[in-house]
């Protein structure tokens, strides 16, 4: 299991999912306290390649024991990569949230969305509402 | 707006880190460290959970037996005194008003251990029944109840082997319980009621014995393993037991209510059977979710720790019920196949297997 972090090189949502932008791209995942509060992942439903992924909705879920949980898009674009290894062995979103763990990589559609999500300290607020 | 009821040993859940839900009325602790890990202690070693929230129901007097025949549906004149036995509830109509363990003292006294959930509902179907000579009380508030499970309880413990389905009263480092080799985890193990004031120091001392702390996320994972039903679940008032498969906990030859619309269900066979079934695609089934091939409905679902799969059970027509017979679940609105299996999906290993 990992320790809590939250790195200052990510965007976030409300809905506890990251997006690393580079460039025209971005790496999405969820975040420590998503995962912590799921426990152990034990499926991940992905989407397809080639699938087009929108702000505020569903792209996929994630299943613990007892849980199930959608993750929401924190930006708009097609879906180039769907990370294998955590289909195979979703608890390796537990060990490593925002390396190891990413679950898709996405072409921005409209790559000016980053601008409404949140930084680190603002995602904290969220947390510590 | 409803407030939830603390078990004696709340103070204990929340400072060992539990995760505490509301479940049927009552807060509990789902998980401590994991459900996995804990689901996994109990198949391996042992594990205590808190099932204080159980009700425990004292009927007694000279013809607390009689009363007690004509309302189970097991036939307790199979156990002796020192014995349990597992039954049910039944209505009018066959369905389940509860499942649950019944414990003879002897004759005029039995104790009955019912689930959280339908306690109030059981002691009201009983004491509506009463009759003279047989008095029914409530004192789940008096006990604490502890489960503690897996196939090295007894050597954690320092307790004897003991057949299943048998109680005595006993000490546990001092503190004195009623020992029933009882559990709802597939395992060996037992169940241990004492005095809600000496809750914490039987905890404490269970857990320095070396028993895990496990929660109800994993006490429904083992469940769900060896496909014993949950009421609520599985089985309900509308259900009845042959439909269930648990032909076997109904003494037909006796009279007990509902005990005649059972003998024809019996006689005609269901018209649908409660199957197990594994999913050959990968997917998590959960309780609610619809069988679409052949039409029907899932009524427990979880990803299985011991098969690292889908599990689950739920009623399809009898005709497609045999072990084999593939199904198709409608896992939000993706269609996911699964085999149905003979029970119990997981079969624990003779201990020297281990």
């Amino acid at each position: 299991m990992s320790t809590e972090t939250y790195p200052d090189d990510l965007r976030y949502n409300p809905e506890h999912d990251w997006a690393r932008i580079e460039g025209g791209e971005a790496a999405l995942g969820i975040t420590w306290f998503a995962q912590d509060q799921l426990g152990e992942l034990v499926h991940y439903e992905p989407p397809e390649e080639g699938a087009s992924v929108k702000t505020g909705e569903s792209y996929g879920e994630v299943e613990s024991v007892k849980a199930v949980s959608d993750l929401i898009a924190p930006l708009s674009g097609e879906v180039i990569a769907v990370n294998q290894k955590v289909v195979d062995e979703p608890e390796t979103v537990n060990d490593d949230p925002y390396g190891e763990g990413w679950l898709i990589r996405i072409r921005l559609t409209d790559p000016s969305e980053a601008d409404s999500l949140l930084d680190v300290a603002a995602y904290r607020n969220v947390l510590a509402e | 707006m409803q407030t939830l009821q603390r078990t004696p040993l709340h103070a204990r859940h929340v400072a060992a880190g539990a995760r505490m839900v509301p479940f049927a009325g009552w807060e509990m602790p789902v998980q401590y460290h994991g459900v996995i890990p804990e689901h996994r202690a109990v198949r391996a070693d042992c594990g205590v959970f808190d099932v204080s929230h159980m009700g425990q129901v004292e009927v007694e007097g000279p013809r607390a037996h009689e009363f007690l025949q004509s309302l189970l549906a097991n036939d307790l004149d199979r156990i002796g005194p020192g014995g349990a036995q597992y039954t049910l509830l039944t209505n009018e109509h066959g369905g389940i008003v509860d499942d649950l363990i019944a414990y003879k003292r002897d004759e005029s006294r039995y104790l009955l251990i019912v689930n959280a959930g339908n306690k109030a509902a059981a002691v009201r179907w009983l004491e509506e029944r009463e009759i003279p000579g047989s008095d029914v009380r409530d004192v789940s508030d008096d006990y604490a109840l502890l489960a503690v499970q897996g196939p090295r309880t007894s050597e954690r413990l320092g307790l004897p082997e003991a057949a299943a389905f048998t109680f005595a009263d006993a000490d546990i480092d001092g503190i004195a319980c009623m020992v029933a080799r009882t559990g709802y985890t597939g395992e060996s193990g037992v169940e241990l009621m004492t005095m809600a004031e000496e809750a914490e120091a039987l905890w404490d001392r269970v857990v320095e014995r070396s028993a895990e702390p496990c929660g109800l996320g994993a006490r429904d994972t083992l469940r769900l393993e060896v496909c014993y039903p949950l009421h609520g679940n599985d089985i309900t008032s509308e259900t009845d037991p042959i439909s269930a498969g648990l032909g076997w906990v109904c003494a037909l030859d006796k009279e007990f209510t509902g005990v005649d619309v059972l003998r024809r269900v019996k006689e005609r066979g269901p018209e649908h059977r409660l199957v197990a079934f594994v999913m050959l695609d990968r997917a998590i089934p959960r309780q609610g979710m619809a069988i679409v091939e052949p039409p029907g409905k899932v009524t427990s679902g979880t990803m299985s720790p011991m098969l690292d799969r889908g599990i689950g059970m739920g009623y399809v027509p009898s005709e497609h019920a045999a072990p084999d017979s593939e199904i198709t679940i409608d896992v939000r609105d993706r269609k996911r196949v699964a085999q149905i299996v003979k029970k119990p999906i997981y079969v624990a290993p003779r201990s020297e297997e281990r």
